[in-house]
């Protein structure tokens, strides 16, 4: 006899699970997202963890989620509100409700939701559901019982059988979802390849949870299926975060230069898996240096790029507090060098796992002196890797430090990226010396077109020559207080960063042409300004959006698209600081501006409210 | 013998003030450079701020004159992009133990090749005239009207608490052992420290004057060759020998002691107890010890990198981005 299964279409779905630190909740939305991925879905995932590694069981502090945007169409940020909350215990529901919509439906662990589970979590009643005047769909499932009574068997101890819990929870989600359990099955047995009875464990308990889902129709009505539909490049593809694209552009970029990859890095949240990622790939000849802190991290990559390598360091705000004289030290002695922040909160520590832009200033203009570099920001998990692979190349041609800006939200955050082929990316030529300019030559002889130095490697004879820090002489190359040299050399180190301009593409404008409202942003923002802009037109309101990679120098059109609308909207998550920037760069300027600093992504809801507010001003 | 002659090694005309130890130590250098035979543009010469650390200045070399305190760290990122040059790092007390003295601890622990140079004067000279973490206890100046109420760092002792395997000790006036110090520093794989006694005419003259003459080191120090009895004096006539958990000077003839009684230096030791006890000797009970205390081989830091590198080469079966890819799991839309 055939099943009934009431099957209701959707374009998108957003999940969030969410559990203790140590519940596996990331593991699990991985699993869903790549095997949506698989089916020819888009995905957006973004991780919201907690700064302790992990805190008490069951407390309110601990709880981290892991949020999934599944698509039919392109999906560009990973959802505001979700349609299914996985809740592993009272702490995970009590901080996590609000993230559900109001018609969506909520999965929790019967088991954990004793005396004691709710005490720690702080609930006053027995009754949590109606202590937070939850009115959503429940789905009430002994998580933590079905897994110990279905591995009773397995040999495994009472802890690895409460490990399985997440994906018993999966199980249940890939149900409602419609989901194949064979890819699941696989991500699960290449993930514990070197523990099969692990791996065994997770797969049964995974389709026990399916099997739960489907007996008990799971409380809901329906189940539902996103369809693959638009137009999605043939190809390869891989789900990919912001960190690991990034890394993958600073490799990427070190083998079309012909240069060897050095990263100076100290860890810190939430830069750190770049350096994890680079110590993988040392087959590739990648070097990676744990420095005793930041500034040797920086320090020992000036060395580096001094001595000819592609030089990167990666660390987020607070380091590159640390790091701001060894900057400047290859601002005036004119090497190349890559340094990526990933932004977060602050300012000193302050929220070291959520996500700001409120380091755009400091990239700019955080050192003494006339220290001009350019600042590039990535605006999603894969354009990391296009801002990273385009930041070594201006650093290596246009002999600059370069600060790479990406975010806690884009770097933690992931999304299908369709495998690219190198011989397809733009070609790096490192601003080397050649032995025909061996003849006079001094280290400041600048190349005629971008105004940079050449490059000197030691080791290269005839090319001996001494820089630093102190200001030099544009003609001789030596140590020199002239004061008219002086100013020479600031403005040419000036005009340098001006000319890279020559090199990048114009702002591209989404959005009707004769829009009221021009939304503008920078970095990390991309997906959820272009989703309210989308949003806003879907509503029959005209609103464009401008989003900017390049931020210093600025594209050449940039005067003359702000110019262009009655309105213009900065949004960032600051206070104002690229409107400032921009109102500094276009004379008259003046713009709205939205600002949210709370280290939480921007909701599209929020956006076009305030957007609309501003229309209809 | 080498292919190279001082002159090929000099630069520029050096701006220290008349009589500045950095100019006797800066002419060792050189001899130094045009014995060991390695070419100018093979040789990299980093520093930090200070008087000393304008010395890449009148290196006929690569030279990169850095940020204060950051020698050390951007001498390691020369040595490991580049491993093929020799990189000497040139730093004073203030810049190398003072600001600097967390880059200076972990190159010596993570022993990166590089020739690490001490120039100690124990005060500020560049700002004119403050005490260093070198300066002695109630050491007057002008950050310190009344006397430190702090203790220096002996050198030595930090740089063998952080697990430094070689450590040598010259006066910057002293042109043959400088000379030998400094060859020696180059030819030991790993990071070399060497401690260079120097002068400040102007803000602390006179503060290693017990060695900083023949006749003064005659009588004050002992010059230690690996292999050789640890024998000193005007005439020889003194020895070092150990008395039960230390260190005793004895007159060679007297109470029936001879030379085969004497210590005999062994550099290679690979325990630091004698070349700390020999490092720390001070007057007037001992003589100041000068020359190479201690010379152990270990792995190199710069070496181990590329040794693991071959190795995960070997390993593993990508080794370019295209390769790299194909690690990743993968889905096709069609």
């Amino acid at each position: 006899m055939a099943e009934q299964k009431n099957i209701k279409e959707l374009d998108q779905v957003i999940v969030r699970f969410s559990g203790d630190s140590g519940d596996g909740m990331q593991l699990a939305g991985n699993i869903f997202s790549t095997i949506s991925a698989t089916v020819g879905n888009d995905i957006c995932t973004f991780p919201d963890y907690p700064a302790d590694i992990r805190a008490p069981q069951g407390v309110l502090t601990g709880v981290s989620g892991f949020q999934v945007h599944i698509g039919a169409d392109k999906v560009l940020t990973p959802g505001d509100a979700c349609d299914v909350l996985v809740a592993m215990n009272p702490a995970a529901l009590k901080t996590q409700y609000k993230y559900c919509k109001p018609t969506g439906a909520i999965i929790i662990d019967s088991d954990s939701f004793g005396a004691k589970d709710l005490e720690k979590a702080e609930f006053k009643t027995s009754d949590p559901i109606a202590e937070l005047g939850i009115k959503n769909d429940i789905i009430s499932c002994p998580i933590s019982s079905m897994c110990v009574e279905s591995l009773k068997e397995s040999g495994l101890d009472n802890k690895s059988m409460l490990r399985c819990k997440n994906m018993l929870a999966l199980g249940i989600v890939c149900w409602i979802f419609d989901r194949d359990l064979k890819l699941a099955e696989g991500m699960i047995r290449a993930k514990f390849a070197k523990k099969p009875e692990i791996a065994e464990a997770n797969i049964k308990v995974l389709n026990d949870g399916y099997n739960f889902g489907h007996n008990t129709h799971a409380s809901i009505s329906h189940t539902y299926r996103i369809e693959s539909k638009g137009e999605k490049a043939k190809g390869l593809y891989m789900d990919i975060n912001g960190n690991k694209a990034t890394a993958y552009g600073l490799m990427a970029a070190a083998e079309k230069a012909g240069l060897k990859l050095f990263l100076g890095s100290y860890p810190i949240t939430p830069a750190t898996d770049i350096l994890h990622e680079l110590a993988k790939h040392k087959s590739m000849g990648v070097i990676t240096m744990q420095a005793e802190d930041e500034i040797a991290g920086c320090a020992s990559a000036v060395g580096a790029a001094y001595a000819g390598a592609l030089a990167c360091t990666s660390t987020s705000g607070p380091g590159v507090c640390l790091k701001s004289e060894a900057i400047n030290l290859a601002v005036i002695t004119e090497l190349p060098l890559v340094i990526i922040n990933v932004q977060r909160g602050g300012p000193s520590t302050g929220l070291p796992t959520k996500s700001e832009q409120t380091d755009l200033l400091q990239a700019l203009f955080g050192r003494n002196g006339e220290s001009p570099l350019p600042v590039i920001a990535a605006t999603s998990p894969t354009d990391c890797f296009d801002a990273a692979y385009n930041a070594c190349k201006i650093a290596v041609e246009h002999m600059t430090p370069i600060v790479l800006l990406t975010d806690a939200f884009i770097a933690n955050g992931s999304a299908a990226w369709k495998l690219p082929n190198i011989n397809d990316f733009a070609d790096i030529k490192p601003n080397f010396v050649t032995p025909e300019m061996r003849e006079g030559w001094t280290p400041y002889k600048r190349n005629p077109e971008t105004g940079a130095r050449y490059w000197a490697v030691p080791g290269t004879p005839d090319f001996m020559h001494r820089i630093g820090g102190l200001e030099k002489s544009n003609e001789t190359g030596a140590i020199s207080t002239a004061p008219d040299n002086h100013e020479l050399m600031v403005k040419l180190r000036a005009e340098k960063v001006e000319r890279i301009a020559d090199d990048i593409p114009n702002v591209e404008v989404y959005g009707p042409e004769d829009a009221d409202l021009l939304i503008v942003g920078f970095g990390g923002t991309y997906g959820h300004l272009r989703e309210a802009a989308e949003e806003l037109n879907k509503q029959g309101k005209k609103a464009a959006h401008a989003h900017f990679t390049y931020i210093n120098p600025l594209p050449r059109n940039t005067a003359e698209v702000m110019r262009r609308y009655k309105k213009v909207v900065v949004a960032e998550q600051n206070l104002g600081q690229f409107a400032a920037f921009l109102r500094m760069k276009i004379d008259g300027f003046n713009p709205y501006q939205y600002n949210e600093v709370k280290g939480q992504p921007f909701t599209v809801a929020n956006l076009v409210e305030a957007f609309t507010k501003i229309m209809e001003e | 013998m080498s292919e190279y002659s001082v002159q090929d090694f000099k630069f520029g005309q050096p701006r220290w003030c008349p009589g500045c130890g950095d100019h006797s130590f800066l002419g060792a250098l050189h001899k130094a450079m045009s014995e060991l035979g390695v070419a100018p543009h093979q040789t990299a010469v980093i520093s930090g701020i200070g008087c000393s650390s304008r010395l890449p200045y009148y290196m006929n070399t690569y030279g990169f004159h850095t940020i204060h305190g950051r020698a050390a760290a951007i001498a390691t990122g020369v040595k490991i992009a580049n491993p093929e040059l020799t990189v000497w790092q040139v730093s004073g007390d203030g810049d190398g133990l003072a600001i600097g003295g967390n880059h200076f601890i972990h190159a010596v622990r993570r022993n990166i090749d590089l020739n690490m140079i001490l120039l100690n004067n124990r005060i500020y000279g560049l700002t004119k005239g403050q005490y260093s973490p070198t300066s002695a206890r109630g050491f007057v100046s002008k950050s310190s009207p009344y006397g430190t109420v702090e203790d220096p760092f002996t050198p030595a002792e930090l740089c063998f608490g952080a697990r430094g395997r070689f450590f040598a000790r010259c006066v910057a006036t002293d042109m043959p052992v400088a000379v030998e110090c400094l060859k020696a520093a180059a030819q030991h794989k790993g990071a070399a420290v060497t401690e260079v006694l120097q002068n400040c005419v102007i803000f602390n003259n006179g503060t290693h004057d017990s060695v900083y003459n023949k006749e003064g080191r005659a009588k004050n120090s002992i010059h230690l060759v690996h292999g050789q009895p640890m024998i000193f004096g005007e005439n020889n006539e003194y020895g070092l020998m150990q008395e039960g958990f230390g260190l005793k000077v004895v007159k060679i003839g007297e109470n029936g002691i001879t030379e085969k009684d004497i210590l005999v230096h062994d550099a290679h030791c690979v325990d630091t107890t004698l070349h700390l006890k020999l490092a720390l000797m001070q007057g007037p009970e001992f003589p100041i010890a000068l020359g190479v205390i201690r010379d152990v081989d270990a792995p190199t830091y710069n070496d181990s990198i590329y040794e693991q590198i071959e190795e995960v080469k070997q390993a593993k079966k990508y080794h370019n981005f295209t390769e790299l890819l194909a690690t990743n799991e993968t889905w096709e839309i069609k």
